[in-house]
């Protein structure tokens, strides 16, 4: 892996505009201070970032300190423009925001090449998406301090950069670059093109006039495997079939036979790459990022209910009180003697807007009142659901009340904060039927997505006990039914709602487990005869 | 300076390509939205566009590009009434920017060390008789949206804070971009645009080769690849023009009204505003073909970008809204 970094950066050094830059995950330790040293070792300056970067260190701006201290526009380069190797230090904390204008800088050549130190330890702590399909490489230094290596070699990279324009690509390059893609379910057409920048560059490096399977396979390995979705069928046997499928109309001739065969060979050094457990990473899609304007957040310097200004910095991102500020400044007026008609403003006068926005939550209950949990337990759900009511009550939240039986789901009682009538409804309601489930989860859908528009935070509490056997057709087909509540499931979280399942089974259910999780929410079976403590923890998972 | 990718060089996508150049021929027909994965090429398509488009006179130095010197805001101070032509301006409108930034705010740094009350203008005066490019529209704050749906609407931009009042003419064909695994649009701003599309990658190999083979010719043979592609692009940008003049005597039948208003009836598209992009589109599109007047093969190429975020969201139809609407079309227009 040591090697395999280091010629990642002597490629980036190469050919740093067609590469973009590299996702480098490494934990703090040895290894990662010795790649650092790597990174001192490039001809090219560093330049430092982190994830908290405001806007005018990155864009430039007027330095407003200097400004105010000389009396005259001083004006402050930024970083992106000046000529470097990017580092951004702790990527897997980059958030959307800084990630789309670091992503807008690699489009537009600003900022090239740009290396993410990513330290995430968890595989959902990682560097977003919008940035790591930008960048070429992604190297997973976390190895052993024995496994370091060599240091890059500047002169080589020299006299490569110099022989780059002139390495030559064959027809069969790009198709084997493609094929490759293809098999690999990568559909970005980001990645052939690194991939053959990458072993241009390799070719280069390696004195090569023109771009030859060793170099395809190294590009390969670098740029391809860890963008792959899917596993290729392995094709072991030496069958015909098991060349790739979208050569065989090119040419039926002997040529054929070499794509092929260089096909597999660059195949097989990109699979004994791919880490273990690396696909089930892709599978669950990541954390889906949340829009920011979700709802729940507290403290803003934007918009909502205004709080008293503070001192600070302006940034970018912030607003300065205007008045605040020459109120601050007024006392100082003589000290600092200011003549008449002007009032002389230092940067510690500055106070920035704050404000504080709370948006309301909205628990929508969901209920199966199905037969089969009217006769476990719907009535220790509804003792649950009144413990809950109680704490919502205190908190000021909303609630609303969906239940589901038969063969489609009825909302009992739309938002409202009235305890009283959620009281009546719920005792009124009936058990018996069927469980369309998924139609109970549209119905909860559908209210969490009005609750948003009118700027509530809402959050779904599903009752049932998993037994879903009634589809959204309304026919009653057990396995179309479980199916479509994991679509809706899928929706769901898709929409960034929060999502707690409670298990009304008498035995806790995998199907209810994994829908939760398909939710990307709490999954709790409720706990027999002790309603109190349920709606503790689920007091608890809401307050988190 | 660097020219970007050529719009003509840009294999396939064609529904997209010819979205955009829909809305250069008549900006009223509102925005693109551009839905796709990562790296299917929607913003070299944006960017492209940009080179693209004819270029257009405007007072030099008016920050909100005004074609006469009447229009020019009395705020700008300018010295010159000369006009001279400029690129087309598409401006990006990056993911977490500040309110300020977006409609122009107080020039602080003037107010604080000359004392003087003067405006900034901000990306929605730059954008005025452009295009504005958001990409990752789908994780854009609420507040930012509502901020441009308000604009869009009127057409203007007006800032009332901190003791400024000023509006200046804020007309801009809204270009969206995003992938719709991470976030859904909120209805009101999907309605704003007035086209929507669907990109994928190309599904077969000789496309995808084309694909890298040209970026990579673009990358590393500039010069010959973009004089290869220019003439591609002037001969677009001629069509966009001829089109431009032609759109005024396009005849549009009561036959093609009735069809149209059934198709959005069937479709149950919400509000009126699908039968008008429906209309406008179909009518640019005919222009665009040199036809003289708007005909059933015209609203059916365009009936499935300009409606097909207006249908009511259907949870459990995976196939896209796009076939719902091809269905109907087949259906109304035989």
């Amino acid at each position: 892996m040591w090697d395999r970094g280091v010629l990642a950066l002597t490629l980036l050094a190469i050919d740093p505009a067609g590469l973009g830059g590299a996702i480098i995950r490494a934990r703090c330790g040895p290894v990662r201070d010795a790649f650092r040293e790597c990174l001192d070792a490039l001809p090219q300056p560093l330049l430092k970032l982190h994830p908290t970067m405001d806007d005018e260190t990155l864009f430039g701006g007027i330095d407003l300190t200097e400004t105010l201290t000389l009396g005259r526009l001083t004006m402050r380069k930024g970083i992106l423009g000046r000529n470097g190797t990017a580092i951004l230090a702790m990527a897997e904390r980059c958030d959307a925001t800084l990630a789309a204008r670091l992503a807008m800088a690699l489009d537009d050549g600003s900022l090239q090449p740009l290396i993410a130190m990513d330290e995430g330890a968890e595989p959902d702590e990682r560097t977003p998406a919008a940035l790591g399909e930008r960048l070429a490489f992604y190297i997973d230094l976390n190895i052993a301090s024995s496994d370091v290596g060599l240091l890059p070699d500047t002169a080589m990279i020299e006299s490569a950069r110099a022989g780059l324009a002139s390495v030559d690509v064959l027809t069969e390059t790009y198709e084997t670059l493609v094929g490759l893609c293809a098999q690999l379910g990568i559909n970005s057409q980001r990645a052939p093109l690194f991939a053959l920048r990458a072993a241009r560059a390799h070719a280069a490096l390696h004195g090569h006039t023109s771009v030859t399977p060793t170099d395809i396979e190294a590009a390969s390995a670098l740029c391809l495997a860890h963008r792959a979705t899917v596993l290729p069928p392995q094709p072991q046997t030496e069958e015909p079939d098991a060349t790739p499928p979208d050569t065989n109309e090119q040419d039926t001739d002997g040529g054929n036979m070499e794509i092929g065969a260089l096909d597999d060979r660059v195949l097989e050094a990109v699979l004994a790459i791919l880490p273990d457990g690396l696909l089930d990473q892709f599978k669950p899609k990541g954390s889906i990022s949340k829009g920011s304007g979700a709802g729940a957040k507290n403290k803003s310097n934007r918009r909502g209910r205004p709080k008293p200004s503070r001192p600070g910095r302006l940034s970018g991102r912030n607003r300065l009180d205007l008045i605040a500020t020459l109120r601050t400044a007024a006392p100082w007026q003589k000290l600092r003697g200011a003549s008449k008609g002007r009032i002389k403003v230092t940067p510690s006068d500055f106070r920035i807007k704050q404000y504080e926005e709370k948006s309301d939550r909205l628990l929508i209950f969901a209920v199966d009142a199905s037969g089969s949990a009217a006769m476990s337990r719907l009535a220790e759900a509804k003792g649950a659901i009144e413990l809950l009511l109680a704490d919502a009550y205190s908190r000021r939240d909303h609630v609303s009340l969906i239940s589901f039986r038969g063969d489609t789901a009825e909302v009992l009682l739309p938002p409202t904060r009235s305890l009283v009538q959620t009281k009546k409804r719920l005792a009124a309601l009936p058990g018996g039927g069927g469980t369309p489930l998924a139609a109970g989860l549209i119905e909860a859908l559908t209210m969490a997505h009005q609750a948003r528009t009118h700027g509530m935070a809402p959050c779904i509490v599903l009752l049932t006990d998993g037994r879903a056997n009634v589809a959204l057709d309304g026919t009653a087909n057990r396995a179309k039914a479980a199916s479509d509540a994991e679509q809706i499931a899928r929706q769901i979280r898709t929409s960034g709602t929060e999502a707690i399942t409670l298990d009304l089974g008498n035995r806790p259910a995998k199907f209810l487990a994994d829908l939760a999780a398909n939710m990307d929410g709490l999954y709790m079976p409720l706990p027999r005869a002790d309603a109190r403590k349920m709606s503790g923890a689920v007091s608890a998972a809401l307050e988190g | 300076m660097k020219q970007p990718f050529p719009f003509s060089a840009i294999v396939g996508q064609e529904e997209m390509k010819l979205s955009m150049i829909l809305t250069a021929i008549d900006p009223s027909i509102g925005g693109v939205l551009v839905f796709g994965d990562r790296g299917t090429g929607k913003s070299t398509a944006v960017r492209a566009l940009a080179a693209l488009l004819p270029q257009i006179t405007k007072i030099s130095g008016c920050p909100v590009n005004s074609e006469k010197v009447e229009d020019v805001p009395d705020w700008a101070k300018l010295e010159t009434k000369k006009s001279s032509l400029a690129p087309t301006p598409v401006v990006d409108l990056p993911l977490g920017v500040t309110e300020d930034r977006v409609t122009g705010a107080l020039d602080i740094e003037k107010a604080l060390s000359q004392g003087e009350k003067a405006f900034q203008p901000g990306l929605l005066a730059k954008a005025n008789r452009g295009y504005l490019y958001i990409d990752e529209v789908n994780l854009l704050e609420d507040h930012i949206v509502d901020l441009l749906l308000d604009v869009a609407q009127s057409g203007e931009n007006v800032v009332e804070r901190e003791g400024l009042s000023i509006r200046h003419p804020a007309r801009f064909v809204l270009v969206g971009s995003g992938n719709p695994e991470e976030g859904e649009l909120r209805p009101q701003l999907l309605d704003r645009f007035g086209l929507s599309v669907d990109v994928a990658s190309p599904k077969t190999v000789a496309e995808r080769v084309d694909v890298i083979k040209r970026r990579d010719a673009f990358e590393t043979d500039y010069e010959a690849f973009m004089v290869r592609w220019k003439a591609e692009d002037a001969l677009v940008r001629g069509q966009i023009e001829t089109a431009r003049g032609a759109i005024k005597t396009l005849k549009t039948t009561d036959a093609a009204l009735t069809d149209i208003a059934e198709l959005c009836l069937k479709l149950g598209a919400d509000g009126l505003r699908g039968e008008l992009t429906l209309l406008k589109a179909a009518r640019a599109f005919a222009a665009y073909r040199e036809d003289t007047a708007i005909g059933r093969d015209h609203i059916r190429a365009v009936a499935p970008m300009a409606l097909r975020h207006r249908l009511r969201r259907d949870p459990l139809d995976d196939a896209g809204s796009g076939v719902r609407v091809t269905r109907v079309v087949e259906d109304v227009l035989g």
